[in-house]
């Protein structure tokens, strides 16, 4: 069977979330939780409620990012005072470590924000196609939009919960 | 009752017209304004090409006075570049909502003044061109870096800084070039499609996107705080009279913070002239920052206070001597003047009246701001005029014009930057706006229920 895409518009949260609450606890056998995006102009509310824990991983990549940061931070200055720099010190360490951990603080913080940046862009899918997914520009307007990927059948039934609940409008793509 | 930071019936949709309309038709001020940042750049750019041509010597330079003004404004622009953590990251982090409208452009705030503060460093070391011979490379001239130095500290904090700010400012602006890229036509639309990367508003995007933002925010506080400790630094650790003085870091600090906010105040009426931002850069914000300036004001006056009383009762007759030089010697107008507008003009910001009143506070944020420049200045020269060595004493300089005309076209850069910025970026966030709206309505619903 053809695997279909639906993108139904509400006019508020509270009827895209009956709308959800419905699709929900309709027990369609094919559908699958995931397959379920909401799209909002704002973050939604209850989104964790209705569509289950959804992991941010963000905070890995911030982790990593930062002790790479200070770490290799800290062995470019260690390397580069003890080669390349080396200086007439008078009897003072050649890698003096309270000046170095300024500079290693800065670097982890460079590391850290960097890598969260790269790590959000992977997390959240971005850059993303536009072409390839449903859209309408209402969404930043000030619609809700709730997109649901599945087999022809559940979609049919999923279109009529949507319509029960006053979406403004409902597109349908064939996608396989 | 307390008035409303914004008003809660505006409508979604509305929010998106008031802001993108403003941006594609600002007030004919607006144009004004940037002619006049222009004018400015370019006495500036002519001051640099003549010291270019002619060398360090027009700017009245002699040794010891080998700063001037140019680091005097270099510590200004850095301090002026903490408004934007302020304002974005440690409200966003105590949940203070009503920064929402107006911590766009305290961003923008940052990035500008970093990029202006960075100029004057180059500025002031005369030969542009050798540049380079400055840059920690392994190179044939023997040139060594040295990494205990403040100054090095100082390059990797501040391209830290602004390359984390620039971050901050893009990443917290995605929601909106999607917004401007719906609604835009022509080469704004190739353009805010590039910015926005693709963003839909996904449950998926919004989730990490909510964790990357506090994320940097919560990177941005220590790194703000470490950028002007670090300033100070380059004073504090040197055994000049009037630097050598252990309190130097919060006192940047607080300063730093301090003229964020006066110029805060002063965009805020600019912008909400220019692009008829009336509805979202409201009074009672105006008010909160009043609140807000005045506070870091009396941390301001109390830590200069401190460093008065240290000096005075202290057993540094150089640096008392410079105390007393400061407030009786030729910089004695400057230095009251200084004193003056950073710890008596605040107390105006009391009244409630004159929160509320645009030209009063536009007066006053430029008149702290006039404060803050002069404390800068006051810092640097009056100790290079009143130094150890018996041919340094009195040894009084006044900046050139070149130095002036600099200063002056630094402000003409930021300017410029500034308002390109706000002509393509919207400088109010439409999605944070309408965050804001939601929670306040959910808010009254909640609590009409339960009365």
């Amino acid at each position: 069977m053809s695997t279909v895409r639906i993108l139904g518009l509400f006019n508020d949260f509270d009827l895209a979330s009956y709308a959800l609450r419905e699709v929900r606890d309709a027990y369609l056998p094919a559908l699958n939780r995931d397959d379920i995006t909401i799209k909002s102009p704002i973050e939604h509310p209850d989104v964790e409620e209705l569509l289950g824990y959804r992991p941010a991983p963000i905070r890995r990549y911030t982790l990593i990012g930062s002790l790479l940061g200070g770490i290799l931070g800290f062995l470019f200055l260690a390397s580069s005072q003890g080669n390349f720099f080396a200086q007439q010190k008078g009897g003072k360490p050649i890698i003096p470590f309270p000046p170095d951990i300024v500079l290693t603080y800065e670097m982890l913080i460079l590391g850290g924000v960097y890598i969260t940046v790269l790590g959000f862009l992977i997390s959240a899918g971005l850059p993303a196609r536009m072409k390839s997914e449903l859209y309408n520009t209402k969404i930043s307007e000030d619609q809700i939009g709730v997109l649901v990927k599945s087999d022809a059948r559940t979609i049919a039934e999923i279109k009529k919960i949507f319509e029960k609940h006053l979406a403004i409008s409902i597109t349908e793509e064939v996608i396989e | 009752m307390e008035e409303k930071d914004i008003r809660d019936d505006i409508a979604w949709a509305q929010i998106n017209v008031d802001v993108l309309r403003s941006i594609e038709k600002p007030r004919l001020s607006f144009w004004l304004l940037f002619c006049f940042a222009g004018c400015l750049f370019l006495i500036g750019v002519a001051c640099e090409v003549y010291q270019w041509r002619k060398g360090l010597g027009v700017a009245n330079f002699d040794n010891p006075h080998v700063w001037g003004l140019y680091i005097a404004s270099f510590i200004f622009w850095i301090g002026m570049s903490h408004s934007g953590t302020l304002l974005s990251a440690i409200l966003h982090i105590i949940h203070a909502d009503w920064r929402k409208p107006i911590y766009r452009f305290a961003e923008a705030m940052t990035t500008f003044s970093l990029m202006t503060a960075g100029l004057f460093v180059m500025v002031h070391l005369g030969r542009l061109w050798k540049f380079y011979y400055s840059l920690p490379y392994p190179n044939e001239r023997w040139t060594w870096p040295n990494f205990q130095s403040p100054l090095l500290w100082d390059a990797m904090a501040i391209f830290t800084y602004l390359t984390s700010s620039i971050l901050f400012l893009y990443v917290g602006a995605i929601p909106d070039f999607a917004i401007c890229r719906d609604n835009a036509t022509g080469w704004r639309k190739h353009f805010y499609s590039w910015l926005s990367l693709g963003w839909m508003g996904t449950d998926r995007q919004w989730r990490n996107f909510r964790v990357t933002y506090l994320t940097i925010a919560c990177f941005l506080i220590p790194l703000a705080v470490s950028v002007h400790s670090i300033v100070a630094s380059d004073f504090a650790m040197s055994q000049q009279p009037g630097w050598h003085v252990t309190s130097f870091p919060p006192y940047f600090v607080a300063g730093a913070l301090y003229s964020g906010c006066a110029a805060i105040i002063t965009l805020f009426i600019v912008l909400r002239h220019t692009f008829r931002f009336e509805e979202y850069m409201t009074l009672p914000i105006l008010d909160k920052i009043g609140r807000l300036t005045f506070v870091i004001a009396m941390v301001w006056t109390y830590l200069n206070f401190v460093e008065y009383a240290s000096v005075w009762y202290g057993d540094d007759m150089y640096a008392k001597d410079l105390l007393i030089q400061k407030a009786t010697g030729p910089y004695s107008p400057f230095w009251w003047t200084m004193n003056f507008c950073g710890s008596v003009i605040p107390f105006l910001l009391i009244s409630k009246t004159i929160r509320g009143n645009l030209t009063a506070m536009m007066i006053i944020s430029l008149l702290l701001n006039l404060g803050m420049w002069l404390e800068r200045w006051m810092i640097v020269a009056p100790t290079f005029s009143h130094g150890y060595y018996p041919w340094t004493m009195d040894h009084n300089q006044w900046p050139s014009f070149v130095q002036w005309g600099m200063v002056l076209g630094s402000f003409g850069w930021f300017g410029l930057l500034f308002m390109l910025f706000c002509k393509l970026v919207p400088s109010v966030s439409m999605y944070e706006v309408k965050e804001m709206v939601y929670h306040r309505t959910l808010a009254q619903k909640k609590y009409a229920r339960e009365a």
